[in-house]
């Protein structure tokens, strides 16, 4: 995982490395400073001949310049850390996305949509974070905290005893209530996650828990799960909470012991007032630097987790073999199955088995059965959306995997079950299907997908906003306009996977008409439930179980297949008797 | 997006919100935040005073002992017991209001939470139909947790470091008025330092926050379509424009954090600078005796400075993770604000048993009739109707915006136990009807009654529990299946739940779930398919069992094989009650008694089927699918 990470930082590995280095400067200063400041007193103020002013101002002088370059460190610093892991965490985002766009449909299937998202975003802040927090705080803290102790050391030895002390009594006690607290808190974050899927849950059922007249029982569910919440939150929370009176209690302790021992050792001339002063500035120098070490351990364990994530998608590695050729140029819009069989996983249940299929340019095929007869599934295998497990799939000829891809998805354009709109207008939409169409190219393909008279309605026509997910067009303008993009392609193939369920009868068979009279020459796969959709196409597909039962003109089908009866006879009939 | 972007800013008025948060928080724990102060001033004085405890050290211990030559340690040591004794009720109660702040914060959280949720449950559908879901959702989880930051950490932080500051200013003067002087000339330094850098990086980070939004809208955009990305070989053209954006994001983020991190280190050293200048002029008061100022009175006054100059450091480091707090917490309370749905109704809805004279009197138990009770304000007078599902639209007018009329001029009659079909394009407005009848909206114009009663003056509860309801998008809640399909009805036994799985068809593939009835559903049952989650909303409708169903699209993912088997329990559940169905498919609304076909929002053609067809008009078109003779 690190090394696939720290493979990312890239151009930004000067930052990372001048960051901790300037660090190093500061922490110098800020270890000089409290002893300058114990000459002044010592040698200046407290001097054998009752005070001296010069030697005062001229100390002063060199720990101003010293405070002015730990400034400046500081401030640099700062700035390097930033542009390091920001600059980290912009490359972590282009690697995975660019990866992303690689992957094949059966790389996506494996992520969830919404894990991908959490990835991109909250789990590149969460490294982000932990990478400042590694080049700033991880070097400088144990930086100050050795060399405050070396400074102790120089000036007293026998003191220093009291610090290991207090080191290792504070080691131990906050290595112990953090670790405890890591765990409660990710206990809690479970809990929580809980808490607000039930609140996602309300929100998008709002409809269903109203019908019912469900508020009172969401909220006593709601209740208690935050109840949940709360009790475990202040579990976690108390074990931190404890945090800071052990290091002020260690703090004070060792004040005390210093100004007890401290008090004698001025008293028989082994230690000065000046010195003991700064002995109490390494204290708290020495104590803060344990806490926040402490701190920045639990945050990069808590980062660990989506270190790991970005790794592995950045990592995986698309499963669709190159194509073994590279040919550009597809001859005609043909489709041959041969012996094709399908698993989703591998020695998974297969979902298509043994299909042999034969079909001609310019052909319209109907396909129909019901869910889960690896209907999608089987045109999905003619743009290589996925691979075909067993036999081949023909294009034009030739095996699909012999052309380039975008050549091959370029022809062959598919209108997706689940599909989508982007933010954009109208036309930036359509023009996903051809970046350099025309107006009035836009315009046809609309009036093929019955679209052009909704879109002339809309405020601004063409140039009318799609909001994000389409949500300001209905369900069946969204599919016309998805058909419309499609057309734009100018395909050899276009494959309609469902993709009229929500337009009416009506406008459908429109739409089908344009199809006939329009692009002749395309081949047209429909995938239906509504058998008005596929009836009047030059041969059906009957799909069953992943197996193609027939195959055939709607004549034919309704003489001798008994699932195209059926379902024929469950839609039609009765519509004209 | 706009508007999202406008949400991300601060607060409008953050002093206004800040105290109503307080006045919140104070609300539910008053003795709890008196304690909290209380304690923070203890520990703060135990502080400032082991810093005096510098002088006396030095100044009444031990220049007395090298000026005396007798070491007699017995003074000091007592006096290092008495320190002790401070610092331990310092130390106590700082473990004290932090474990309490815990409790009150936690505490807030929860009762916001609580609250929300239950505001949320009595906001109008308009308000989830006009707010992004995303948006609701972050009030609860972004807005919350800075929230949290604000109550637990940056208010007694603030609290803190005021009463250090003032105690420690306040010994400031005690021990050298002049001193005091130079240090506060350093802290104002230190305050215009911080509004400087603070402000840029504020600014900045207002940026960044804003282009994190677009980079993270872009990728919930893409990633949503990846797969319409993949079909168009667009991958390179998102790749570019991810790359812009996110480079955006970076010079953004690079700002913010620059600032943000050279804040500290600068206020740091301004601090030491400070504390320099205090000693040279420290020292020359020393040395000159000035106003009884001694060596022991500096070394105190040192850590004075390092005492004032902290918690001023600490507090604008605080000011950032205030504003965001702020603009969340004035976020939550714009939910709380939001008027609930109104509920003006007066009749309700009331088990029901016929006397022998046919009259009708309220029953204990369950009987099967349900009857509309209407209690009349002046007289007491009770008045009973029996629910009969006589459900009238008398020309209704309608629109989701005032100015944008979506239905015109409206007239239903459903007789009890009428199937009432609406048919037509998507756009027509056959769902808005629906959404009518059970006053998920209220109409513009003309009048609804159910068995004579004007809607408006039932209770909305009563409304809809006496209208089953089955939606074309399902929504499942987390818990067994068992628990979903109960959701229709709470107190149904298993052998009900079981019953109306079995009407809806549902059972035989509840059955072959790995758990069967006892399967988790989580992710609104994302472990089933469409059609399956359909079935077990008709399922709930069935266990609801109420005198009339709305059924929306209910059947449109079940495959027309599934359908066959489910027609038959539909058929039963549709029986005897009055039926409002939208639908599709021929096969689901050939039987109703009446079919409205519907375009633009108007009813144009109503009849029943046979009718229909023979009319040949618009609805012979759309269910035949044949053009040509049009």
């Amino acid at each position: 995982m690190l090394k696939t990470l720290m493979g990312e930082i890239k151009e930004f590995k000067k930052p990372s490395i001048l960051a901790p280095c300037i660090v190093a400067i500061e922490v110098f200063m800020e270890i000089l400073i409290p002893f300058l400041m114990s000459k002044i007193v010592d040698t200046g103020v407290n001097g054998a001949d009752g005070g001296d002013l010069k030697r005062v101002a001229s100390i002063g002088v060199v720990m101003i310049i010293a405070a002015f370059i730990s400034l400046s460190a500081g401030a640099g610093a700062g700035h390097f850390a930033a542009v390091a892991s920001s600059g980290f965490a912009k490359n972590l985002r282009a690697a995975m996305f660019r990866n992303i766009q690689k992957f094949s449909f059966s790389n996506l299937d494996k992520y969830s949509t919404s894990g991908l998202i959490t990835r991109l975003t909250t789990d590149v802040t969460n490294v982000q974070n932990a990478y400042m927090m590694i080049i700033r705080m991880c070097v400088r803290s144990p930086l100050l905290l050795i060399c405050a102790f070396a400074m102790t050391c120089v000036i007293k030895p026998s003191l220093a005893l009291v610090y290991v002390g207090a080191i290792i009594f504070l080691g131990i006690v906050l290595f112990f209530i953090m670790s405890h607290a890591h765990k409660a808190f990710k206990a809690v974050f479970e809990k929580y996650d809980d808490l607000n899927a039930s609140v996602q849950e309300n929100i998008s059922g709002i409809r269903t828990v109203k019908a019912y007249v469900r508020e009172d029982h969401e909220v006593r569910k709601f209740n208690i799960a935050a109840e949940n919440v709360y009790n475990m939150f202040l579990k976690a929370e108390y074990l931190v909470v404890a945090n800071m009176p052990v290091i002020q209690f260690t703090v004070y302790t060792c004040i005390l012991l210093i100004s007890w021992i401290g008090a004698h050792m001025i008293v028989s001339d082994t230690l000065t007032t000046g010195q003991l002063m700064s002995l109490f500035t390494y204290t708290m120098n020495i104590l803060m630097s344990l806490m926040i070490i402490s701190m920045a351990f639990v945050m990069i364990s808590m980062s660990r987790a989506s270190g790991e994530r970005i790794a592995e998608v950045i990592n995986e590695k698309t499963d669709l073999a190159a194509p073994v050729d590279s040919i550009t140029d597809i001859k005609n819009g043909s489709i041959e199955f041969k012996n094709v069989s399908f698993a989703y996983k591998k020695d998974g249940n297969k979902c298509l088995e043994n299909i042999n299929l034969k079909i001609n340019s310019g052909e319209t095929i109907g396909i129909i059965g019901g869910t889960g007869s690896s209907k999608s599934t089987l045109v999905q295998l003619i743009p290589r959306l996925y691979d075909a497990t067993e036999g081949e799939v023909l294009v034009g000829g030739l095996n699909v995997k012999n052309y380039e891809l975008n050549a091959l998805r370029s022809s062959v354009a598919m209108v997706l079950q689940k599909n989508v709109l982007f933010s954009g207008t109208v036309k930036d939409n359509l023009r996903w299907g051809n970046k350099d169409a025309t107006d009035e190219q836009l315009i046809k393909a609309c009036k093929y997908a019955q679209a052009d008279e909704f879109v002339s309605a809309m405020p601004d026509g063409y140039d009318t906003w799609i909001e994000q997910g389409g949500v300001n067009v209905s369900g069946g303008q969204k599919q016309r306009l998805c058909i419309a993009r499609a057309l734009l392609m100018n395909p050899k193939i276009l494959i309609l996977d469902d993709s009229t369920s929500a337009v009416d009868t009506k406008t459908d068979a429109m739409i089908r008409k344009a199809f006939r009279e329009e692009i002749p020459d395309t081949t047209k796969l429909i995938i239906a439930q509504r058998i008005t959709s596929v009836q009047d196409a030059d041969r059906i597909i009957v799909l069953d179980n992943g197996e193609v039962n027939g195959f055939g003109t709607h004549d034919e089908l309704l003489a001798n297949n008994e699932i195209y009866k059926e379902v024929w006879e469950s839609q039609q009939k009765g519509a004209l008797e | 997006m706009a508007d999202k972007k406008e949400k991300r800013r601060g607060a409008k008025n953050p002093s206004k919100i800040f105290f109503r948060l307080m006045g919140y928080i104070f609300k539910y724990f008053k003795v709890r935040c008196f304690l909290v102060v209380v304690f923070i001033v203890i520990s703060a004085l135990a502080n400032v005073r082991g810093t005096m405890f510098m002088k006396s050290l030095i100044d009444d211990y031990i220049t007395p002992i090298i000026i005396s030559g007798e070491r007699d340690f017995a003074p000091l040591l007592g006096a290092i017991g008495i320190m002790a004794a401070i610092y331990a009720v310092g130390v106590f109660s700082a473990f004290i209001y932090n474990r309490i702040v815990v409790g009150i914060t936690q505490g807030t959280l929860k009762n916001l939470r609580e609250e929300m949720f239950a505001h949320m449950e009595k906001l109008p559908v308009k308000y989830f139909d006009t707010h992004a879901h995303g948006d609701i959702m972050s009030l609860y989880t972004n807005d919350t947790d800075t929230l949290r930051q604000l109550i637990s950490q940056s208010i007694p932080q603030l609290i803190n470091g005021i009463m250090t500051v003032v105690s420690v200013v306040i010994c400031m003067f005690v021990l050298s008025v002049p001193l005091t002087l130079m240090t506060f000339v350093m802290a104002c330094i230190m305050l215009a330092v911080t509004k400087k850098v603070g402000g840029l990086s504020g600014k900045y980070f207002v940026i960044q926050q804003r282009k994190l939004g677009d980079v993270n809208g872009y990728i919930e955009e893409i990633i949503e379509g990846q797969k319409v990305v993949k079909v168009f070989c667009h991958e390179q053209e998102s790749v570019n424009d991810f790359i812009k954006i996110n480079d955006e994001l970076f010079d953004a983020a690079k700002n913010a954090n620059s600032f943000a991190n050279m804040l500290m280190p600068i206020l740091a050293n301004i601090g030491n600078i400070s504390y320099v200048f205090t000693a040279i002029f420290g020292s020359v008061l020393a040395i000159s005796g000035f106003g009884g100022f001694t060596i022991g009175s500096l070394a105190s006054f040192l850590q004075l400075n390092r005492s004032f100059n902290m918690p001023v450091s600490n507090m604008s480091q605080q000011i950032n993770s205030i504003v965001m707090a702020l603009a969340g917490a004035e976020r939550i309370f714009e939910l709380l604000d939001e008027e609930p749905e109104p509920d003006e109704g007066k009749v309700s809805l009331v088990r029901a048993k016929f006397r022998p004279d046919g009259s009708i009197e309220e029953s204990p138990i369950r009987t099967g009739v349900w009857a509309w009770k209407y209690v009349h304000q002046s007289t007491g007078e009770v008045e009973y109707v029996q629910l009969k599902g006589d459900i009238i639209l008398d020309k209704v007018d309608f629109g989701y915006n005032p100015d944008k009329t979506v239905l015109h001029d409206i007239e239903v009659y459903a007789k009890p136990g009428e199937k009432v079909a609406f048919v037509g394009a998507t756009g027509a407005g056959k769902t808005t009807i629906t959404n009518l009848i059970n006053r998920f909206y209220d109409i513009q114009d003309g009048k609804i009654r159910y068995d004579g009663i004007n809607i408006n003056k039932i209770k909305k509860s009563e409304l809809r529990r006496s209208l089953g309801m089955v939606l074309q998008d399902t929504s499942l809640f987390t818990g067994t299946v068992t628990e979903n399909i109960r959701y229709g009805r709470l107190d149904a036994t298993d052998s009900e739940v079981v019953a109306a799985a079995k009407l809806a068809g549902a059972h035989e593939f509840i059955r072959r779930l790995p758990d069967g009835y006892d399967t988790m559903l989580t992710n609104n049952g994302s472990n089933l398919s469409q059609g399956q989650r359909q079935l077990l909303s008709i399922a709930r409708a069935a266990v609801a069992n109420p005198p009339a169903l709305i059924l929306d699209e209910a059947t449109s993912s079940i495959d027309t094989r599934t359908e066959k088997i489910v027609q038959e329990g539909m058929d039963s559940l549709m029986k005897g009650r009055t039926v409002f169905v939208i639908a599709h498919r021929l096969s689901t609304i050939k039987n109703s008694d009446v079919i409205m076909v519907m375009d633009h929002g108007r009813i144009i053609e109503r009849g029943n089927h046979d009718k229909l067809i023979k009319e040949k008009g618009v609805y012979y078109q759309l269910y035949t699918g044949l053009l040509e003779q049009s």
